[in-house]
């Protein structure tokens, strides 16, 4: 790998669970800009079993489009004064193949238990199951579950240093009765990272060494009061790469190729999401919508939370989005008839042939629709879980962490949120912009003044690699090319009528004025780039907007400007709400969501 | 030219397959290399460990963990029978002995000083592997499993529930409504959708399978009694149903079909094994072949590559089903009715009309 300063074109890939996606940054007057992109269907599995056919596919299309010669059969050309062709800087995250699936194991479920799964959730795993002692399941049922899971790896942790041993040591000897399995490969022991107490050491070992491939690493939480996470996270990075990528079909291979080892795909997305909060001293929720998988990022008060709905997504997993959510509330989103057999067998033929795209408007609606759903069903979870603990490392008083054993409170504040981030196919790509703002509006519901971007290309899991060998390449790209500033959603908070009076505003645009008011029911958007725009309302009766009855500032536009919404919040909105029909058109029409269709 | 792939299901009449018949833990290969083996013919065995019971012995006799190895009456790895007094305390002064039965016939897994637990397994469960298909043992995979080689007929479906099962191949008019000369052994193949009153009529025979063209999801969240969230089966305890099509009233593709009809009453073994993540895995009815003039016809990569010419089906709405040629393969992004800009096909369906499709939602329809 040349030197950083050297660097001026970099080839970055993500293989995803549906497709396989390529970048091209080039170095051009001296700033690192996205120059060109290709994408081909992910080959981990049967028949090609080898991800880098994938990965070519998606080069070769880059090759194309940028008159560039990358490959010289499986091998790199590296770039040459003499030609234009050839790079200097391979690398690559993934989550083919399922991702990175784990298994946590805590003494307390809603203590080393939850200090587990958010070590694993952090360093980009998705977590099949929590065990522990307190887990209300008899050992037999604990040692069953452990045996049908078959995880990538084991997270074991439970008590504080220099505490009681026998829980740990409990759960350790539950393990080896289970004697797991690896889901890929039956010929290497499972990695198990061991995380708890330092004095049971001795007798883990003694209990697992034979059967696994134990690690030891400080433990995840070596007194009450503090939370220490990097050390497994680091590990499971190391056994990602040691174990489960050499296990999966081609990835020894891909391995070879890039210039910094392969990252998980979610912990990728983390950095980046990191990375804006930290940069804009902002709150900030994070979204990537996948196929299998959604993963909800968020950062309030500097607390960094990650959550992955391993069942939720769009295309493998779209029919659990459909079964969780109900029939009902896909089709709230509809303003055309189609009857429950039709839209369930259009949502389960995408399940089977997962790579299709829609073709027609009424498909795509649909699409976006479930989509809405899988959002509003991951957030929900998110909520659930980003509860009063950060991620990295946390001092906190006796009585703050017997406040966490209990239900917690949410980290999520949405009046304070001031942005959320889309990432994923149906929201990056979403042909209009004003379909993935309004998707975001609609899942999320906003509440008071929120700034929305969306990812341009789905480009973040890149730049998040990126960022640890080349910073100044990953944020200028990620500020010139990959975030979209589609503007920002004003939504007052309360309940009224239909039509009743909700806001007077008035907003400087570029030096122009734009007067108005927001009646209950409706939405507007105020055209606006990305520029400050020094913006007045005046709420009316009980809405207010970050408590306050008047807001005096400055807000930004963007690709699609300033949305007033003014549905109200709590937003009540299902498939018998009077007029809904009607109400979705008058939606859609303001936002200009679906200009060409056709009712 | 980058090559596009598709997502293409494998309709072969004559074609040779390989199967690995692989145990779940290491175990024993009862089969030689070259061995000619029936689709019965079990071909390895091993032994899963059984279920475990762990008893907190300290707790029993109240006593302290660490006291724990002086009162076990058995050690590791001893086994012991229900009722069998495993632990006995010292009591006070020779008396007031407590004592531990063990509840259950099994062995001594372990013994914790740290925890005062014991772990006693059952006996362990016999699993043993047939070779699923007729053939020839191709290799052995030491105290794992065997590769079987197979020439036959081999149709791949889109979705399937339930394992495998063997039977033989009857074909059934959706609209009959005698079912006397329907048999237990029969897999049945239906030219269209299978409904939920014929299922339910057709289940009561308790036959092997069912192949059809399509189901309703709704009839599919009927016979599972929940819906199919992840499309990961073949442990439903079903008669195994392979949809060859997808989801809705279609009916199966006329070459499928025909391929059936000329292997009536021939053994066939089915799996409606699926997993679309992860490592595809699609359902499959396999006919075996004693004609040994089969070519191996090894799966190529660039069958699957769409080209002009290519015969395929389109798999998406509004033409989803259609089946046509592919005439034109533009270089350029063009831009569809979502307005989105996409890699696009030319195709000729087979009422000679045009359309432009998305690539993405072709499909390559394999031929021999």
């Amino acid at each position: 790998m040349k030197n950083q300063e050297n660097i001026s074109v970099i080839l970055a890939t993500d293989c995803g669970s549906t497709t396989t996606k390529s970048i091209l940054i080039e170095k051009i007057d001296g700033e690192y800009r996205l120059s060109h992109r290709g994408e081909a269907p992910t080959t981990v599995e049967a028949p090609f079993e080898d991800v880098t056919r994938g990965v070519i596919n998606a080069i070769t299309e880059l090759e194309e489009l940028s008159e560039r010669k990358i490959l010289d059969g499986e091998k790199f050309i590296s770039t040459s004064p003499d030609n234009n062709d050839g790079i200097d800087l391979y690398i690559s995250t993934s989550s083919a193949g399922g991702g990175l699936q784990m298994m946590v194991a805590g003494v307390v479920k809603n203590m080393t238990g939850e200090s587990a799964q958010r070590a694993a959730l952090g360093a980009g795993s998705i977590v099949m199951d929590i065990i522990a002692s307190n887990d209300g399941r008899k050992y037999h049922e604990k040692v069953k579950r452990i045996r049908e899971l078959r995880p990538d790896m084991v997270l074991l942790s439970g008590g504080v240093d220099g505490g009681t041993k026998s829980h740990v040591v409990e759960l350790s000897e539950i393990l080896a009765a289970a004697n797991p399995r690896p889901r890929l490969g039956n010929n290497y022991k499972l990695p198990i990272i061991y995380a708890g107490n330092k004095e049971a050491r001795k007798e883990v070992n003694k209990t697992l060494v034979d059967k696994t491939d134990l690690k030891m690493v400080d433990n995840i939480r070596p007194t009450l009061e503090v939370e220490n996470l990097q050390p497994s996270r680091d590990k499971i990075h190391d056994l990602f790469m040691d174990h489960v990528m050499a296990q999966a079909p081609g990835y020894d291979k891909l391995k070879k190729w890039t210039h910094c080892p392969i990252m998980p795909t979610p912990g990728a997305v983390g950095e980046i999401i990191k990375r804006i909060a930290e940069k804009e001293q902002i709150s900030v929720v994070g979204v990537d919508i996948g196929g299998a998988t959604t993963d909800v990022f968020s950062v309030f008060d500097e607390k960094f939370n990650r959550t992955v709905s391993a069942n939720y997504g769009m295309s493998y997993s779209i029919c659990n989005v459909l079964a969780d959510a109900g029939v009902e509330n896909v089709s709230r989103w509809l303003n055309h008839d189609l009857d429950e057999s039709d839209l369930t067998n259009r949502i389960a033929n995408k399940m089977i042939r997962p790579t299709t795209i829609p073709q027609t408007l009424d498909e795509l609606i649909v699409e976006q629709a479930i989509a809405r759903e899988a959002l509003r069903l991951s957030f929900d979870q998110h909520k659930k879980f980003a509860v009063s603990l950060k991620g990295v490392q946390q001092e906190r008083t006796i009585s703050d962490t017997f406040d966490q054993t209990m239900s917690g409170e949410t980290l999520v504040d949405m009046q304070q949120l001031d942005m959320i981030v889309g990432s994923g196919g149906v929201l990056s790509h979403a042909p209009r912009r004003e379909q993935a703002c309004k998707i975001l509006i609609d899942s999320f519901l906003p509440e008071g003044i929120t700034e929305l971007s969306v990812d341009s290309i789905f480009m973040m899991p890149q730049l998040g690699v990126l960022a640890s060998v080349n910073e100044k390449a990953a944020i200028e790209v990620f500020n010139k090319d990959c975030l979209v500033r589609l503007g920002t959603c004003i939504a007052p908070l309360g309940e009224g009528e239909i039509g009743q009076e909700m806001l007077d505003y008035t907003i400087f645009v570029e030096g122009e004025k734009h007067i108005g008011s927001l009646k209950y029911g409706e939405m507007k958007v105020i055209k606006a780039k990305y520029v400050e725009c020094k913006a007045n309302f005046n709420l009316k009766g009980n809405f207010s907007i970050q408590n306050k009855g008047v807001y005096e500032g400055s807000i930004y536009g963007g690709e699609v400007g300033i949305v007033l919404d003014g549905r109200g919040r709590p937003f009540d909105f299902n498939v018998n709400t009077e007029n809904r029909k009607s109400l979705i058109e008058n939606w859609r029409n303001s936002i200009n969501e679906y200009p060409n269709l056709e009712i | 030219m980058s090559k596009s792939y598709t997502p293409g299901l494998k309709v072969l009449e004559k074609t040779t397959i390989q199967k690995e018949r692989l145990l779940p833990l290491k175990g024993k290969v009862h089969v030689v290399k070259e061995q000619s083996v029936d689709a019965n013919h079990i071909v390895a065995s091993t032994k899963i460990p059984g279920n475990i019971q762990m008893i907190n012995i300290a707790n029993e006799l109240n006593i302290d963990a660490d006291q724990i190895k002086g009162c076990m009456l058995c050690n590791i790895d001893e086994p012991v029978a229900k009722g069998q007094v495993i632990a006995r305390s010292k009591g006070l002064f020779g008396f007031f002995k407590s004592e531990v039965k063990s509840p259950l016939d099994g062995i001594i897994g372990n013994i914790s000083d740290v925890t005062g637990q014991i772990i006693i397994s059952e006996a362990p469960i016999p699993i043993e592997i047939d070779a699923y298909v007729p053939g020839k043992i191709n290799s052995i995979i030491d105290k794992e499993g065997v590769s079987i080689n197979s020439n036959g007929m081999l149709i791949q479906g889109i979705i399937g529930i339930g394992g495998e099962k063997k039977g033989k191949i009857k074909i059934f008019d959706e609209n009959n409504t005698d079912f006397s000369g329907i048999e237990h052994h029969d897999i049945l193949i239906l030219k269209s959708t299978l409904t939920y009153d014929l299922y339910r009529k057709i289940n009561n025979l308790n036959i092997q399978g069912i192949v059809c063209g399509g189901i309703d999801y709704q009839t599919l969240t009927k016979i599972l009694k929940k819906p199919l969230g992840v499309a990961i089966t073949g442990m439903e305890e079903t008669t195994t149903i392979i949809i060859t099509e997808g989801f809705g009233e279609i009916s199966m593709a006329d070459r499928t079909y025909q391929l059936f009809k000329n292997n009536i009453s021939k053994t066939a073994s089915i799996n409606g094994a699926t997993q679309i993540r992860a490592g595809v895995m699609r359902p499959e009815i396999f006919v075996g072949s004693e004609d040994d003039s089969i070519i191996n016809d090894s799966f190529d990569q660039d069958k699957l590559a769409i080209s002009i010419g290519s015969k395929v089906r389109i798999i998406r709405e509004p033409f989803f089903g259609c089946i046509g040629e592919v005439i034109e393969l533009p270089k350029e992004l063009v831009t569809i009715d979502t307005e989105t800009t996409s890699r696009v096909a030319k195709i000729k369906l087979n009422d000679n009309s045009c359309e432009i499709i998305p690539r993405a939602n072709l499909e390559v329809i394999l031929l021999d």
